[in-house]
């Protein structure tokens, strides 16, 4: 059965192509470049080359949440994997499958302060699913086994293989496993049928019922199931911020985004449900804010998630339910069709018509007077002229927050953010990843002036490979986010949130070899999309759109408020 | 509330990390921690001793289960169990009255001395925590030279066995 023996080098490069791995994204160095020699000498996979180590993990991480299949990034010891380390702490705030393969200096120099040697194990430990230093060789094809194994399974996260640079000279026979078991990690994948039952009574006896759902909807491929089961039992649905595109945004039973910046309809209502059905969620301090305040009102929860440390972590609930969400919902669907059950109909009726009223209150409107620009306005633009079809990414701030309120996403796979870490940064390197794994697909990078400079140089990688993205940038001449804060909580006093000195982002763009243009009126807003998505619909274009610098996110719940105290425009 | 939590774990280098890191990472408290291997090389076995209300200890074994190392996680405080711990306690013994002291109180708390020196003794005493605590406070403070205490070991009663 075994092959002839093969190196470390060799074997790591085999194992990529055993788990159909076609695109790394990576930068090599000392300790690496024995993989990279292996590399050079193979075509099963492509190696994108980054400017940065973070952006290599950024675009590993959003290559996975659009595609499904775990992210890989490579890079070197030391610095290489010091660089990787708030890309590694994004993927894992928010579960992203991704094998991460950092070098490591040769064992024998391991501890005693070599050229580029940093622990890696011990400082990645706290923000990956799981590490493994590989010591020996013959170990080292079972370790990448495991580590998408674990990377994929469960609640996902990314998992750092650290293989020694002599590892990777050494030889053995090298045999993939098929499979692995192992006696310390058996994911829930079947929720408890007794559970089921008690859920789908309770959904029966709700007067005022929520479905709340967030990102694991989207990673446990759920969003047909959650549509189903949502428009069986005629409930309101809202989605976390990492929940976006489970449920399609435009029809009428989505209350919109909830929490810190949601809906006053979706905060209202989840504020004030009797019954509420939490799956993949895990209503985190963005969502409900202050968790004693959401438990003075009296709510009955179902809660559906595969990691059991979810459940019960800032909110009790009445009905954990632990496994694979898509799975929960389709036994659930089952039981409700089994039974012919419908809930209450008149409470229902009478339910809607108070979230009626609260949507009333049209929460998200603005004015786009002649002008200036209102950085909502971008969005909704954006929304028109790619039909609600492209890839969005984002970076961190005001900017992320208007991306989510007003590109309607219809689709799980398609909103790319950093939610639970919030990393300025994200935005530009994850539209490489989504458009290395979709070449065909419009890809959005809405950001702003501040995060935009975070990794700004990989707009020479997309000039390397001529990926046409495109950036929107809502530039407001200020850390927006901070700005607003500053605005509401310290008086006015814009402690380095002004950005001065910008650069000429068309200038800049153009010096990388893309076409940037500058928008400085409403009405250009619309003529430059569509020329970013018509006549350079095959370029990178970097749109400058100089924004409303006063403009504010509504609603917003001040941090530690409750989910009904909501500052309104 | 105090609890007491055993678990097994693959005997891997830097499992004892990920423990210590999680508690330290999520601010739980660790009053004592042991570990050692089992009788099967390929585990290791720990007893932490910590403190906290009903749901933070209930986090607290979800995250230890969630350790992709941990293969199995008990609240030994969930049911009925024992505890030992052991303490090594070096006394000042100058004088023949407080060698006769220490010796007696030694006895009765049934520990041994294990090593005689011209001034002191070094005595040997196992037991639960408490049990312990009270022979510190039985003796004669200014008596105490140094000791050593190896942290709860814990184990269930009759038929609650931990085993993979």
């Amino acid at each position: 059965m075994a092959d002839t023996e093969l190196t470390g080098a060799e074997i790591v490069v085999r194992c990529l192509r055993d788990e159909n791995v076609k695109h790394v994204f990576g930068y090599p160095g000392g300790a690496v470049l024995n993989i990279y020699d292996e590399i050079y000498k193979q075509d099963a996979f492509q190696h994108i080359l980054v400017r940065h180590e973070q952006a290599a993990l950024h675009a590993a991480d959003a290559y996975a949440r659009c595609t499904g299949q775990v992210g890989v990034a490579l890079v070197t010891s030391g610095p290489g994997a010091t660089n990787a380390v708030t890309g590694i702490a994004t993927a894992y705030m928010d579960s992203i499958p991704m094998v991460v393969i950092t070098g490591q200096v040769p064992t024998a120099a391991i501890g005693l302060d070599a050229f580029q040697e940093v622990d890696t194990i011990g400082i990645t430990r706290p923000c990956v699913k799981h590490n493994f230093l590989v010591k020996d060789v013959r170990q080292l094809a079972e370790t990448m086994k495991k580590a998408f194994y674990i990377a994929a399974t469960g609640r996902p996260g990314p998992v750092v293989v650290d293989i020694p640079k002599d590892v990777t000279q050494h030889k053995c026979a090298y045999e993939y496993p098929h499979t692995i078991s192992m006696r310390s990690y058996n994911p829930t994948y079947k929720g408890h049928t007794g559970q089921i039952k008690k859920a789908v009574q309770m959904l029966l006896e709700a007067k005022r019922p929520v479905i709340y759902t967030g990102g694991g909807v989207v990673l446990g491929d759920a969003a047909e199931q959650l549509t189903t089961l949502t428009r069986l039992l005629g409930f309101p649905v809202t989605n976390t911020l990492m929940g976006l595109g489970a449920y399609p945004s435009p029809d009428p039973l989505f209350l919109g985004m909830l929490g810190m910046h949601g809906t006053y309809e979706a905060n209202m209502a989840m504020q004030h449900c009797d019954v509420l059905l939490a799956v993949g969620a895990r209503f985190d301090d963005r969502v409900i804010g202050n968790p004693k305040h959401f438990a003075s009102e009296h709510h009955r929860i179902i809660h559906i998630d595969v990691d059991p440390s979810s459940i019960s972590k800032r909110v009790k609930v009445d009905v954990p339910i632990v496994g694979d969400v898509s799975h929960v919902l389709e036994e659930i669907i089952k039981h409700l069709q089994a039974e012919k059950g419908q809930a209450d109909q008149q409470a229902l009726k009478a339910w809607w018509a108070q979230i009626e009223l609260w949507r009333a209150q049209d929460c998200l409107k603005y004015e786009q007077k002649p002008g200036v620009i209102k950085p909502q306005f971008v969005v909704d633009k954006l929304y028109e002229v790619t039909q609600g079809d492209a890839y969005v990414t984002s970076d961190v701030g005001q900017h992320q927050m208007w991306a989510a309120q007003y590109y309607r996403f219809n689709k799980p796979r398609r909103w790319i953010n950093s939610g639970g870490l919030g990393t300025m940064g994200f935005g530009l390197p994850a539209a490489m990843g989504v458009q290395f794994a979709h070449p065909e697909a419009m890809v959005a990078c809405i950001t702003g002036e501040g995060s935009i400079q975070m990794n700004i140089q990989e707009l020479s990688t997309c000039n390397e490979h001529n990926l046409p993205l495109k950036v929107i940038l809502l530039n407001n001449g200020y850390l927006g986010m901070v700005r607003q804060w500053q605005e509401f909580f310290y008086e006015e006093r814009y402690a380095e949130s002004y950005m001065t000195s910008l650069p000429d982002f068309v200038k800049l763009a153009e010096a990388y070899g893309h076409v940037g243009i500058l928008v400085e009126k409403p009405e250009d807003v619309e003529p430059a999309l569509r020329d970013a998505f018509g006549k350079y619909k095959d370029r990178l274009v970097f749109i400058n759109f100089l924004t409303d610098p006063r403009e504010n996110v509504y609603p917003m719940i001040p941090a530690g408020g409750g989910l009904s105290d909501m500052i309104l425009v | 509330m105090r609890h007491i939590i055993s678990l097994l774990m693959e005997n891997e280098a830097g499992a004892l990390s990920r423990v210590a890191g999680l508690f330290s990472a999520r601010g739980y408290n660790i009053e004592s921690l042991t570990v050692a291997t089992t009788e099967d090389a390929t585990l290791s076995r720990m007893t932490i001793v910590t403190r906290g209300s009903e749901e933070v200890v209930e986090q607290i074994t979800k995250q230890l289960n969630k350790l992709i190392d941990v293969v199995k996680v008990q609240d030994l405080s969930d049911g009925s169990h024992i505890e030992r711990e052991l303490m090594l306690v070096k006394v000042r013994t100058h004088t023949p009255e407080l060698r006769e002291e220490l010796k007696r109180m030694a006895d009765i708390f049934r520990g041994r001395v294990l090593d005689v020196a011209d001034k002191t003794y070094t005595i040997e005493l196992t037991g639960p925590g408490s049990k312990l605590d009270a022979f510190l406070d039985a003796i004669d403070a200014t008596a105490i030279l140094e000791t050593v205490r190896t942290g709860a070991s814990g184990i269930g009663r009759g038929d609650r066995i931990m085993k993979v």
